[in-house]
This record gives structure tokens, sequence and C-alpha cells, in this order.
């Protein structure tokens, strides 16, 4: 009846492009001469106790935190829950380079405190750190699902004669259950696909080794780890999707007063989180700036960053808004933003591995800008379709059609109309795609053109080299990167994912 | 002038509207009353060029819409209320109101009558309900429309304020002299403002006529009970068709469809009137104070019921019998028997 959506031609060409790193591991991965030696074997080992240890971890902090935040009437309770939730926005490594640098003999805190503390390094170096920085996933997919439960049942099972402990076990817990699996899940996927955490605490996992490899110039070798890597992310991505359960009507959340002595203990229990994953990456940096100042480090690092993460942002945009036009319009249009998607399951190593193969291949792209600004639109697009979507969805359609009764033409309704009202939207999608891209690690290590050195590449040379007080500017402009993130995602058009305000659950 | 003839709509392989005729006069204002779902909503996105049809024709003006030759709404030149209104958020009232105007001349006229000077520079989202329908009409008239339509412009209102806006609504229509069509599923709404109605079911006009002629002659039973409370009352029509006699007595009637001999005779509650009597037709079976009135409904004693509305000095309880008599003069419907 109605001719296709213009808009599903270049959404189809992007669909058809998101496909291509996974096309091109497979290609590579077929040159390796055997597909698993005994080495592969220690490195899924080692990455799965990170994921699962991370998983187990975050569940631990997040839980708890979650019901402190649904249901405890803190004093000052939203600016605790931006707290909490704030790490989500901070990229791992600089949690990972700081307690590298600050724990263990000869460590920050030993020249300032006078005494040694256990290094945080291997293994349960790693572990800690991931955990510190993926609960709030646990803690927000948690809160949200807790949020959505009315008091009333609680108040059911308490005239019942249950009590408010064994409640809260047998009533609430179990109503949250879907929330906490989300949420870990979300949390050993990050721990699966995360570079520089492993990677500074010097523990084998998939992304670390492909990384080596591809140092080793043994890129089949890499590609075939990536795609081994990618199974993982793929089985995890299914079991994500596969306990997204039923959303219940929101009620009126339960709401608890604490005495004064048991508020003072609650924010006591917070009060470590807090401190190494937040307070100590700043003061470190502050006491590197306040002793080295800014030697070693050139302006144009952040030039780099800044220059890249635009084009990105900007081509990101571009792209999004045909691919978020279709996935309105209809069933074939959503299924080709679907596979756009794929770009964000795909871990930054594995997507710098395939492109550098592109890159060998087409040399007209090997070691250009351009290469790089592909690779950094391919894994952050769905951030700017998801935030364009959104906003075009809250379009009323009402509005067009009004306008074109009005004697308007699909055009003019379109700049008059739908563009303005989904200004935000895009505008928010084009700042998350440019600070997620200024904070990218590994595809940048791989991708960056000679010479070219950006904020977090320099971060990384100077951990490689140990002039670990060089860090100071770059890590601070990181961090602050990652403030302006988590004010997009408080106030911007991706509140619904994260749904902290409390106005937002009662719908 | 618009003119519709055997439009149908479809939607996959349901039809939603059949065989629809009908046309406008230079300012008439038609009602499309019928319950959910009946299609009216369907009939004004037609109209407006916002779904595709499947049969018939739309001409108005200087367009002419067929199945195979689709009008752009744009060049429709139809204006549209919307029942959220769709007032633009990022837009003041007055950049709503001038959205595609060169001229302004006729947007400041239809601001001073709807009475929004006050509000030109205010943003949608802080209007109350009723500005918001005053600022939709405005926009809608101010485009200096060929016909106008309204799709429920008052079903997000609350009822005090319907009542006056309804008003409001029919003479800035009369005054800028444009035919409208305003679908609402109120049918008292729909007697009062309308210069006709039409009555949808399932997609189907049942009766395109006056509010008087739609009330009184209803074209079926189900007309009839949509637009008020009805009863029906058995009876046996004479011979030249004029008359009915009931177990309530005689009662001038006129024939519904070639109805004749055995007929149900259609009674509004104020065709009767009622007394206390010991012997009597029947007996009350529930009473509902109305303030200004009283609502009985008597179980007559061949088991029909029947309502009466009479003044609320009489009071009479449930069980007691009474006597009904007709008191209309004008002639009743009456349909074939069951």
């Amino acid at each position: 009846m109605r001719a296709i959506p213009l808009s599903y031609l270049p959404t189809a060409l992007v669909a058809i492009l998101a496909l291509v790193p996974v096309v091109v591991l497979a290609i590579l991965a077929a040159d390796t001469p055997q597909i698993f030696d005994p080495h592969n074997i220690r490195v899924l080992l080692n990455t799965l106790v990170l994921v699962i240890f991370t998983a187990i971890g975050a569940i631990l902090v997040g839980v708890p935190l979650a019901l402190l935040t649904a249901y405890v009437e803190l004093p000052f309770r939203r600016v605790w829950l931006v707290l909490l939730a704030a790490p989500l926005a901070m990229p791992s490594y600089i949690g990972a380079f700081t307690l590298y640098a600050a724990f263990g003999q000869g460590g920050e805190l030993e020249t300032w405190l006078g005494f040694s503390f256990p290094a945080v390094r291997d293994m349960p170096g790693a572990v800690l750190v991931m955990t510190l920085y993926t609960y709030p996933f646990v803690l927000l997919t948690t809160r949200s699902a807790l949020r959505s439960l009315d008091t009333n049942q609680v108040n059911a099972a308490r005239t019942l004669g249950m009590s408010f402990s064994v409640c809260l076990l047998k009533v609430v817990l179990p109503r949250a259950v879907t929330g906490i699996a989300a949420g870990g899940l979300l949390a050993a996927l990050y721990a699966l696909s995360d570079f520089g955490t492993p990677a500074i605490m010097q523990v084998d996992t998939f992304t670390r080794v492909i990384y080596v490899e591809y140092n080793a110039f043994g890129l089949s070798q890499a590609a075939m780890l990536s795609l081994q890597l990618l199974c993982i992310v793929a089985l995890l991505l299914f079991l994500e999707s596969r306990v997204k359960g039923s959303h219940e009507t929101p009620g009126r959340p339960l709401s608890l007063w604490p005495t004064r002595w048991q508020t003072g203990m609650m924010m006591f229990a917070i009060l470590p989180v807090l401190l190494l994953a937040i307070f100590l990456p700043l003061l470190v940096f502050s006491i590197w700036l306040f002793r080295e100042g800014s030697a070693g480090f050139e302006f144009s690092y952040a030039l780099n960053s800044t220059y890249a993460s635009v084009l990105a942002a900007i081509v990101a945009v571009v792209l999004a808004l045909p691919v978020a036009h279709a996935a309105i319009r209809g069933k074939i249009g959503r299924i080709m933003e679907r596979i756009t998607y794929l770009g964000f399951g795909v871990p930054g190593i594995v997507m710098g591995t395939a492109l550098v193969y592109i890159g060998l291949q087409l040399p007209f792209l090997y070691q250009t800008l351009g290469l790089l600004v592909i690779a950094y639109v391919f894994r952050f697009l769905p951030l700017a379709v998801g935030s364009v979507r959104t906003a075009s969805e809250r379009l009323d359609p009402s509005l067009v059609n009004a306008a074109r009764l009005l004697g308007a033409t699909p055009k003019e309704a379109f700049r008059r109309i739908t563009l303005p009202l989904t200004m935000r939207g895009i505008v928010a999608g084009a700042a998350l795609v440019f600070l997620e891209a200024m904070r990218e690690l590994p595809a940048t290590l791989m991708l960056g053109p000679t010479g070219f050195e950006t904020l977090a590449t320099y971060l990384w040379r100077v951990y490689e080299a140990g002039y670990f007080g060089r860090a100071a500017v770059p890590g601070l402009l990181l961090i602050l990167m990652s403030v302006l993130v988590l004010m997009l995602m408080l106030t911007g058009e991706r509140r619904s994912e994260i749904e902290l305000s409390d106005t937002e659950d009662k719908r | 002038m618009l003119k519709v003839s055997n439009l149908s709509v479809s939607y996959g392989n349901t039809r939603i509207i059949r065989n629809l005729n009908f046309s406008l006069g230079e300012d008439e204002i038609l009602m499309l009353v019928g319950p959910t779902g009946c299609g009216k909503t369907t009939i004004l996105q037609a109209l407006a060029g916002l779904i595709p049809i499947s049969e018939g024709q739309i001409c108005l003006d200087n367009w002419r819409a067929t199945p195979d030759r689709f009008v752009q709404p744009e060049k429709r030149n139809v204006g549209m209320v919307f029942q959220d209104f769709a007032l633009f958020p990022h837009l003041s009232t007055e950049q709503n109101i001038y959205f595609r105007l060169k001229n302004k001349e006729l947007a400041e006229r239809w601001i001073q009558v709807l009475g929004l000077e006050e509000l030109r520079h205010a943003r949608p989202a802080t209007l109350s309900g009723g500005q918001k329908q005053r600022v939709a009409l405005a926009r809608t008239l101010a485009h200096n429309p060929a016909c106008v339509l309204l799709d429920e412009p008052l079903s997000n209102l609350d009822a005090a304020l319907k009542d006056s806006l309804r008003w409001e609504i029919r003479n800035a229509l009369k005054e800028a002299g444009v035919p409208a069509i305003w679908v609402t599923h109120d049918q008292e709404e729909a007697l009062s403002v309308g210069d006709r109605i039409g009555v949808l079911n399932n997609g189907v006009l049942c009766q395109l006529d006056t509010p008087e002629n739609c009330f009184s002659e209803p074209a079926s039973r189900f007309v009839a009970r949509f637009l008020g409370e009805a009863s029906f009352l058995p009876g046996r029509l004479s011979d030249d068709q004029k008359t009915v006699h009931t177990t309530l007595g005689e009662a001038p009637a006129i024939p519904i469809n070639d109805a004749s001999d055995q007929v149900d005779l259609l009674i509004r509650p104020d065709d009767l009137s009622l007394q206390q009597d010991s012997t009597g037709h029947g007996h009350i079976s529930w009473v509902r104070y109305e303030g200004g009135a009283r609502f009985y409904a008597v179980q007559l004693d061949d088991d029909t019921e029947v309502k009466v509305r009479v003044s609320h000095e009489h009071r009479l309880e449930p069980g007691e019998r009474v006597s009904l008599s007709i008191i209309t003069t004008h002639p009743l419907a009456a349909y074939a028997k069951r």
C-alpha cells in the first residue's frame, strides 16, 4: 500500500557496515593454523574467573546499596544516589591506574601515610577494580525493580505476621531477582570487554592477550582470540535478553525512616566504596598535579582527542538519523536498527583488531584518522541512535499531522516541527558519542596514526613507562569528561535508562 | 462544498467504514455520533488524508480524492482540531496560530474573538485544557480552511467547561461561516450543537437528519436507544397507519420502515405521565431522584418495562401501583414487532 520508507536504504547500508568487523575477523581467523592451543585455556580460565567474580562482587555491593537507596529515607538521598551511581560513568582504567599506583610498597599511600598497604594487582586487584566500577549496574537495575514493588505487599506480609527482615528476603528480593540478574550480567559484560583494567593489573585475559598478540604481529592469532571473546559476549547478551522480565506497574514504594544512629552506620558502610572508587583517583591525580605539574603533557593531546571525537560524534549522529527513523517506521527497520547495535557489544580491542586488518587491506585507510573515527562510530553509534530514537518516539504523531493539515509539506513539517522537537535528543546523542570517544582506550591505541597521542593513549604510555606522576593532567581531564557523562545521563534523553529520579518511577 | 460518495475505509481485510454518503451545506455543522469503535475518528482521518481510502471518493471545492488518486493532507485545505489539541510545544500561542500565515489579519481576528490576547506569548504546556482548545480552534480557523474537522474536541476537558465551550466553538464556526464535521460520543452534545446529526454503528451511517427528527423518529431501535432513554410499548397500528392502540390508550403514531399491524411504540420518559392508582397498569420497580425530577421504572402487568420522568414533587415508593397515560401530542415512532 505504502512505499518503502526512504530511510530504509541508508539504514540498510549502515546495518551492512556494522556486520563488516565480524566478517573480517572470521576471514582473518581462518588463517590461524590452530583454533585452540593450551595457552588459550589459561586465558579463558583467567577471563572466566575475572568475569564471574566481578559479577558476584557487583551483586554483593550493589544489592545492599540498592535496598538502601530505594527504601531508606537518608538525608540528601538523591546526592547519595548520584554519588553511588557515579563510578558507572568513569572508565575503569582510571581506577585501575590510581589503585595500582596508590597501594603496595612504594605506593603513593605509603609515601603519604608512612606505612604500606597490600598491593592491588593481579587477579584480586582486577576483581576489586572491576567490582568498584560495575556495581552501579546492579544498583540501578535492582533499585528500579525495588521501586516498582508496592509498599502494600510488604504491609500485607507484615500484617500476616512476617517479620521485616524475613519479609525482605521472602517478599521483596524475589521480585527483584530479574533486576539483580540483569545488573550482574551487565557487570559481567563490562568485565569481559574491558581492556584497561586487566592490562594494568597484568592479568592475562582475552583483551590483554589480544593486544599482546597484535603488538607481536600475530594479527590472525589476535583475530582468533577476538572471535572466541565475541562468542562469550554473544552468550552473555543472549542471557541478558532472556532475563528482561515483566515490567510491573509502579506503585507507591516502601519508605523507611532510620534513627540517627542507623543513618550513621549506613553512611559508614557506604564510605569505603566511594573512597576507593571516586575519592582516591581524584586524590592521587591531585597529588601528582601538585608535585609534578603538567610535566610531559602537551596541549595537542587534548586537541587530538577532541578533534577525533568531534568527527566521530558528527558522523554518528548523521548516520543515526535515518536509522532511528527506520526503527520507528516498521519491523524491518527495527531489525536493521538492532544490527547496528552489534558494535556496542564488540569490545574495543576486538573492533581495533578488525579495523587494523581492514587498514592493511585498504592502504588509503591505513594509519589515518579516518579509520579511528570509523572505529568510534561503529562502537558508539548505538548511543546516538538510542538518543535520537527516544526523542522521536516521544514526538506526538498528531503534531506532524496538524502541521500537514495547516498546509505544510512533509519537508516543511520536518523542518519546523520534527527537527526542533528532536534537537535535544540529537545533541544529547552527539555529546554521548563525543564523551565516550574521548575516553576510549584500546581501539585508539591500535588505530591512532603514528605520533597521534590522545588523553587516553598518553595515560597508557605513562603507565608503560612508569612515570606515573605525569598522568595528573590527562587523568583529571578524563575524570571531568566522566562528570559530564554523568550529568548527561541524569538530565538528558537517557534518563529513562538510568531512572535516578523518583518522579520518573511513578509513571 | 464537501461531498462524500460511497466512501469505504479498510485496515487490512477489515472494513472500518462502509458505503458512506453525505454532503455538507455552506456553514452547516454535522455531528457524527456513535459508540466507541464505530469508526467516527476514522472518517475524519480519511477526509483529512491521514489514512488512505479503499472505495468511493471525497470532493471539496477544488480537489477530488479516490483510492487511486491520493491527495496529500496539505493540499486539501481541511482544518482539523485534534482530540489532544496537537499544539506545537516549542512554539508560543501566537506562533502556533500564525503557523503558516503570511497575512496575520485573520489570525488577529480569531485571537480577539476567542479571547487569547493575554496568552499570546504563553507556551502550550502552561495553558489549561480550555485555553488549549481555544488556541487549537484559532489556529485552525486562522488558516482559513474550506471545511473544519473536530475530533472529540471536548473529551479531554472537565464537565463544567464542556457546556460553555461547546457554544463558544459553535458560535466561532458559525461566525467563520465554514462547514464542520464534529465527532463526539456524547449524544447530548450532538443534539444540542449540530445542525444535522449522523449516527454511526459499526462503520455504517444509520441515520442522517436534523436533531429533532433523529430523536423523535429514529430510523432504528439502535438510534432510538443511542440518542436517549427509550422504552418500547407493544401496540396495534390502525388501518390508516396514524394511530396505535396500546394498553395505555391510544396515541398518534408514525410507522418507521413500513411497520404495520403489531408494532412497538417508542416512548421517551417525558411522553408519559404517572398517577398513584391502586388498580392501575403496573407497579414501580425502582426510582431514581434526579434533583429537578424523579425518574421511575414501571413494570406493566404484561411485563413490559417503561420509564417515566415526572416532577420531583411526586414521591412514590417502589412496589406502589400506578396508572400511566400518554400525554404527547406529536406522533410516536412505531417499529415492526420483533
